[in-house]
Parts: C-alpha cells; structure tokens; sequence
C-alpha cells in the first residue's frame, strides 16, 4: 500500500503493447514467461481505466485524461500516478468500493495460519481470530492468496512491518511450490536506517544520483552520458538491479558517504525546484522532512539500496491458478512469471490489477463447479489446526529463544548470503544458519498467556513463515550458477542461458528446500545481451 | 559515561485478568533518531513481550500506529523522542474508543460510519471500462484532492470533543470522505450522501472546534468538510424555499 511511483499501461499513441512487453522481458533478463508478460500488458490499460472509474484520483492532464510519466527501463511514458501516493490511492479507492458490496464479508484481524486441504483440494483456511484468540474455520470452495512480499526477511525494506512472506509459506507447506525466490529486488533509493523508500518518481521527474564527491558516478557504469533532463532507460533511469549495483561499487572504491546505518549517497532534487517537487513529489518532501529532517527543496537526501520486491513468490499460471486445486494467488505472493529475474518499477501494481482480476475470475468459475465443503471434515482439519497451535504457540510451554533475537540473526544471515553480490561460501553459511535457526525456533519463548489480541503469537507465527520463505531464497540462490536480473554472483558473473534460462521451484521437505527447475516460455522475444 | 535512557509510561489492559486500565513503566536507551513506536518495539522485542499495539508502515501511510502521546492523538512512528526527553513519555490509547487490550483500540464504529457515508462513485449510468476514462482536468482534481488523503487513523476522532460527548456522531474523517465523493467531478451521488451526512447526528453537532484538523497527519482538513457541507446544506436550504422552482 506504500507503493509510490504508479502503475504502467500503455496509454498514448506513441507506445505500444509491443514496447512494453519488450521493456518487462528484458528488464526481467529474459526469465519472464512471455505469454504472462503479453496478457499483462494486453490486459493492463483496461484495469487502470477500471480503477479511474472507481474513483481513483489519478494525476491529470489539462486535457483530463490521465497523466503519465517516465519510470526506470521504460522507453515510454507509461507509468499512471497519483501524486506519489499511488499505492495508498488504489488501496483507499478499491477499499471504499468494496464496501458497496453488501456480499463481501470482511475477516479483520484474522491471522491466517493454514490452508485446509482435504483429497488435493483446498476447503478454505484457518485464521486466528485476535479478538478471540480462536482459531477459526473460513470455509470456501476457492482460495486467492493476495498477501504480498515478505521484504522482513531482510534487515533493511521498504517493506511494512507484516510482510513476512505468510502467504508464500502457507502454500509451500501445503505443496505448492515456491518459483524463482532468489530473485530478490533492492531498490536503490531508499532511507538508511529505516529502509523508508524515496520513489523512483524522484528521478523519474528529474533526480540525480551523486556520490560523495559530487559526481553523478552512473555514467561510470555505462549508463552515460548524463543529461539534465531525464532520458528513458539511461543514468538515473537505469533498472533498479543496476543501480544497486552501481551503489555498491562505489562503495567498494570509497565514495560513498559513511553514516550511522552505513553507506549512502546523495539523491539530488534541488534542480527541480520547490513548484515540482511540491506538485509532483509532495509526499517525498514529506518524509524526508519528517523521518530525516531536512528539506529535499534545499538538500539532497541521503538513500542507499533497500530490499523492496520479491520477483519470486507461489508459483502460479496465466488464469492465477496454483498446482493445488482451488487454490489461487495473486500481486507479490504469487510468480505467474512476469517480473523473472528483475522487476521493472510500475509493473507491480499493474500486475495486481491485471492478475486479481484473473485470479478473481478464475476461482469464480472454479467454485461454481464445485459442491460445498463437507462441515464435519472441515472440524476434523480445524481441530488438527487448534492441536498444532497450542502446541507450538497458544500453550507453549518453556523455552528459552526470544523471537526477535531469532529474527535479527536470520536477517543478518540474509544480508550476507542473499544480499546484492552473492557468492558460495556466503550462501553456504547462510543456508547452514538458517537451518540452525528452524531449530532454535521450536525452543522460542512466549511468554504472552493472553487470548485477546496476543501480537507475540502473532510475532511467533510470522517468523515461523519468514524461516520458510528465507531458506527458499537463500536455497534457490545457490543453485544458481549464473548471474542474471538481480541475481549477481561474484563467482559466477556472466547469464547462462545454457543452463539456466530456467525458472527454478523450491519443494519444500523437512531437510529443507529441495529445487527443481520449469522451462521458461518464449513466444516472441530470443534472448539477447540486457544492455542500457 | 552511562548511556542516556528514558522511560515511556505505557498503558496495560488485559481484558482476562484486569479489570480497569493500569500502567507499566519501562526505561530504554534515548536514540535521538528515534520515535516512540522504535521504543515501543525494543520494549517488545528486548525487554516484555506481551506488550500488544498496532504497527505496519513506520512511514505515515497504514494508519494504524495512533496513540495518545502525552495526552496528544500522534502517529507514533511519527513522534520523536527527542521532542520529549528527557521527561517521562506517556503512551495511551487513542481516547474516545473502546479499548481491546493495552495500546489496541476498537475502531469497527468508525467503519460502520465510512460505510453510512457511501465513500464509493456513485453514478446513474456506469459507462464501461472499453470507452475509456472519465475525463477530470487537473482543477477539478485539486477540488477534493485533500479530502483523499486520510489514512484513517482516527486521530480525529480521538481529538474530537463532539464524538467523545456523542458517539453517534458522524465524525470528522468519515464526513470529510463522504464530501470528497461529491466534489469528485465523476461522482453523481451527492443526493444519496446528502440525508447521512446532513442529519442531525452529523454535521450540525460539530461545534468547529477545530482540533480534528490540528491533530490530522495528512492535512486533510475535515473541519473544512464539515464547515463547507453546512454551507453548502444551509444554502440549499435556503434556495429550495426561495426558488422553489429549482433554479440552483
């Protein structure tokens, strides 16, 4: 819902489909299936108008129609925005119209904590009601999991505090397997410290990336030549993957700033003025005013790359359909594939549009066909359900972990394994720790005993999924022998197509992930060289 | 030297073994770049892990952090401690709601008010999606830009001296939303708003204290809703004896 920047469809004369199918395909490094990326961009320009017709208050031009704007690795104007509050507004906009419907039932405030599946078949779910502290049986002939990313896996996101990857771990436990997890993206632009993200916008709109001398150093990285105003897909509006990595770079030669949450540099606004920012970028200037302390109108605000997006999540098909029948996923969680190795800014949002509205689809006609779930098998699972909690969470008896300090250690372990440069002694050590880690798990200590609104069950459960979600993408990492997209290893630098122009899917058993891989779909585009 | 501390006095309520709201005290480090949900999170974390409160985006955006802070509503992932060391901070919940437990408050009144309101576009025809967008220019926009802005954290409704005499009243976020949808220029449901927002337990009870619009994060102004939907009522009112013939 904090997502800023906005939302691509092809929207003018002087694009086309074809282009931004292009723009994703090679963005993503040539592992987006290409049949999803055609459908997407086929399908994106109805479901942003569908959003304006349910009030959405995009970004207009004189004329009234929609504005649109330039976003890192498009060659067109495409990105739909408001304001820069893009995220927030389709949020807000599709709340507000849900609440017409007197036929949506509501759960707030219920954890989710399992998929019932009965005969290969999902029944519906199990959720912890919080105000109860019950668990509670939600019974459906179809399930679309719609829970997004799990960024708290890393010690530095962009991400909100509950994203910790539940619904990814709920479907890998019940056998459905997690596709392409070690791609995950960093965002070169984000606060250190608390990992708040400055919007791409910002230099879609114009914004210079400079290191501590001053210097725009991205023209070192073949992005050149810089320009005053921005140019599509070069310096500033290089992909994010790149950026990073440029970030680093710089680091490693001593020209980054050093601060108290580590490297950073300077990401310039100043040029553009006051009127700009004020109109275009109000809410930048707002929380760098209010989390940092300085004025962007008058100060160039500190950024370092941040883990924003997973590329991977459920793996799912073109209807949003996942292996398991009944069972459907949508937006971060899901990985139809779109995004493959490196997601292009705006594509995400438009992709919970295109794709929920699938997956909506798709799981109506599903449950049409299908009988109501039996009540008394569904006992017998939600029992199962209750047994387990109690157990391990509700009435746990003594242990001697705290949560967070299992939390830290696993983020730290992150960091360095499954960070933006990646080798394999590091993942090795990392997926090691991380098995020690699911260990310590089952000695945490709860000390909550209290049945209404217990956020430390919660807490606990969240971890428990994000130890799931961790050992995938560190696993899926080192099998990986290549670099591509946002995958960069040190001991394997160059693609290989060859082998692993591949998408991989992490199993999940009780030793661990184990990864098997899926041919990736090629309709239109052969690979070639991703140079900007 | 001793590392700076504070203590932050946190409300608890445990609605199985208390029977009224009590306090705890807990001492942290002072980080001077922290704000009180850090502090509340180390407490969590390091030092009482029952502690319950809502938290999601530490930007300003989800909504959910509110709490009174020394008796003001603030976000807290906004309120830094350093605007109140090296006093004593105390942390309560959001005042003139229910309390669920500890910091948690029950805000389900207020969604039953946004959906009185009808906070969707309403139209006599829906056009499809195949003919494209509604055209809005930027002016038009700008008319109630503001109002979309609210992230419904209630601090309003905390800060309001109206809702704390009157739960029946509207309140101030859930009548600046539904003003927004009949300033939206694709919006044609101003007649179906009208009675909601219009009765008595609404927009005549706000005495324009003002304080929802001090308190709000957003600047969303919905004391600015509240006063321009009397306006707006009042002259109608006016127009429909006097010309009643319907000239508007």
């Amino acid at each position: 819902m904090s997502a800023e920047g906005g939302t691509a469809a092809v929207m003018r004369e002087n694009d086309s489909l074809d282009l931004h199918a292009k723009d994703t395909i090679f963005g993503a490094d040539f592992l987006a299936d290409q049949d999803a990326v055609e459908t997407f961009v086929k399908e994106a320009p109805g479901e942003v108008v569908q959003l304006e017709h349910w009030g959405c208050p995009w970004s207009r031009d004189p004329d009234g129609r929609v504005s649109v704007r330039s976003f890192g690795g498009m060659t067109a104007d495409r990105t739909l925005f408001a304001a820069d509050k893009t995220g927030f507004h389709l949020l807000h906009a599709l709340f507000q119209t849900s609440l017409k419907y007197d036929k949506i039932v509501r759960y707030d405030e219920c954890f989710l904590t399992s998929l019932l599946v009965d005969d290969g078949r999902v029944r519906g779910v199990t959720a912890l009601n919080l105000y109860t502290g019950q668990v509670e049986v939600i019974a459906g002939k179809a399930v679309i999991l719609c829970t997004g990313g799990g960024g708290r896996v890393f010690p530095f996101t962009t991400n909100a505090a509950i994203k910790t990857g539940d619904g990814m771990a709920i479907a890998y436990r019940a056998g459905v397997p997690l596709k392409d997890m070690e791609f995950v993206q960093y965002h070169p632009t984000g606060l250190p410290g608390t990992g708040i993200l400055i919007t791409e916008a910002s230099r879609g709109e114009g914004g210079w990336l400079k290191n501590k001398d001053g210097y725009r150093y991205l023209q070192d990285y073949g992005l050149g030549p810089p320009t005053d105003k921005p140019t599509h897909r070069k310096m500033e509006l290089g992909p994010r993957d790149i950026l990073s990595r440029c970030h680093m770079q710089e680091y490693s030669k001593g020209r980054t700033f050093e601060g108290p949450y580590g490297h950073y540099v300077h990401l310039d606004l100043r040029h553009l003025g006051e009127e700009v920012i004020n109109k275009r970028l109000p809410f930048v200037r707002e929380l760098v005013h209010k989390y940092v302390g300085i004025d962007p109108v008058y100060e160039p605000i500190p950024v370092r790359p941040v883990v924003h997006y997973m590329m991977g999540g459920v793996s799912t098909d073109i209807n949003a359909r996942t292996p398991v029948e009944g069972l459907y996923a949508a937006g971060e969680t899901a990985c139809v594939s779109l995004n493959g190795a490196n997601r292009l800014g705006s594509n995400s949002l438009t992709e919970l549009l295109v794709f929920g509205s699938r997956a909506g689809r798709s799981a109506a006609e599903y449950a049409r066909s299908q009988p109501a779930p039996q009540s008394a098998r569904l006992s017998t699972l939600a029992a199962d359900e209750q047994r387990r909690l109690d157990r391990q969470f509700l009435r746990k008896e003594g242990g001697r972990e705290r949560i967070a300090t299992i939390r830290q250690e696993m983020q730290k372990a992150m960091e360095e394994g499954a960070g933006i440069y990646r080798d394999e002694e590091k993942m090795q050590k990392t997926c090691m720790i991380l098995r020690s880690l699911r260990e310590r798990f089952n000695d945490i200590i709860i000390e909550d005993r209290g049945s209404i609104f217990n956020t430390e069950v919660t807490s606990a459960l969240e971890l428990d999924f994000m130890l799931d979600v961790a050992e995938a993408i560190a696993n899926s990492a080192l099998k990986r022998k290549e670099s591509r997209g946002s995958h960069t290893r040190t001991d394997f630098p160059k693609r290989d197509d060859e082998n692993f122009l591949k998408h991989s899917l992490a199993h999940r058993t009780a030793d661990g992930p184990r990864i098997e891989y899926l041919p990736v779909t090629i309709t239109r585009w052969q690979p070639e060289e991703r140079k900007y | 030297m001793a590392e700076p501390t504070v203590t932050l006095n946190v409300t608890r309520y445990r609605p199985e073994q208390d029977r009224a709201p009590t306090n705890q005290r807990y001492t942290i480090p002072y980080k001077n770049d922290w704000v009180v949900l850090d502090a509340l999170n180390h407490i969590k974390d390091q030092m009482d892990g029952t502690l319950s409160y809502r938290w999601s985006c530490r930007m300003g955006v989800c909504g959910s952090c509110g709490m009174m802070v020394n008796g003001v509503p603030k976000l807290t992932c906004a309120a830094f401690l350093r605007d109140y060391y090296p006093q004593e901070i105390r942390v309560e919940p959001l005042v003139n709601f229910p309390i669920i437990r500890d910091l948690v408050i029950d805000m389900s009144d207020f969604l039953d008010k946004l959906k009185s309101v009808k906070p969707w576009i309403i139209r006599k025809e829906e056009k499809p999606v195949s003919q494209g967008e509604y055209r809005q220019t930027p002016a038009e926009l700008e008319a109630y830009k503001q109002f979309t802005q609210c992230i419904n954290c209630m601090l309003c409704y905390a800060a309001c001296p109206v809702y704390g005499l009157e739960p029946e009243f509207l309140g101030p976020a859930a009548i600046a939303l539904g003003y927004r949808y009949n300033l939206d220029s694709r919006d044609q449901g101003r007649d179906q708003r009208q009675g909601v927002l219009m009765s008595h337990d609404a927009i005549w009870q706000c005495t324009f204290v003002g304080e929802c619009s001090v308190v709000c994060p957003k600047d969303v102004d919905p004391a600015a809703a509240i006063q321009r939907t009397k306006v707006d009522t009042t002259k109608e009112w006016f127009q429909s004896v006097l010309l009643p013939w319907g000239q508007k």
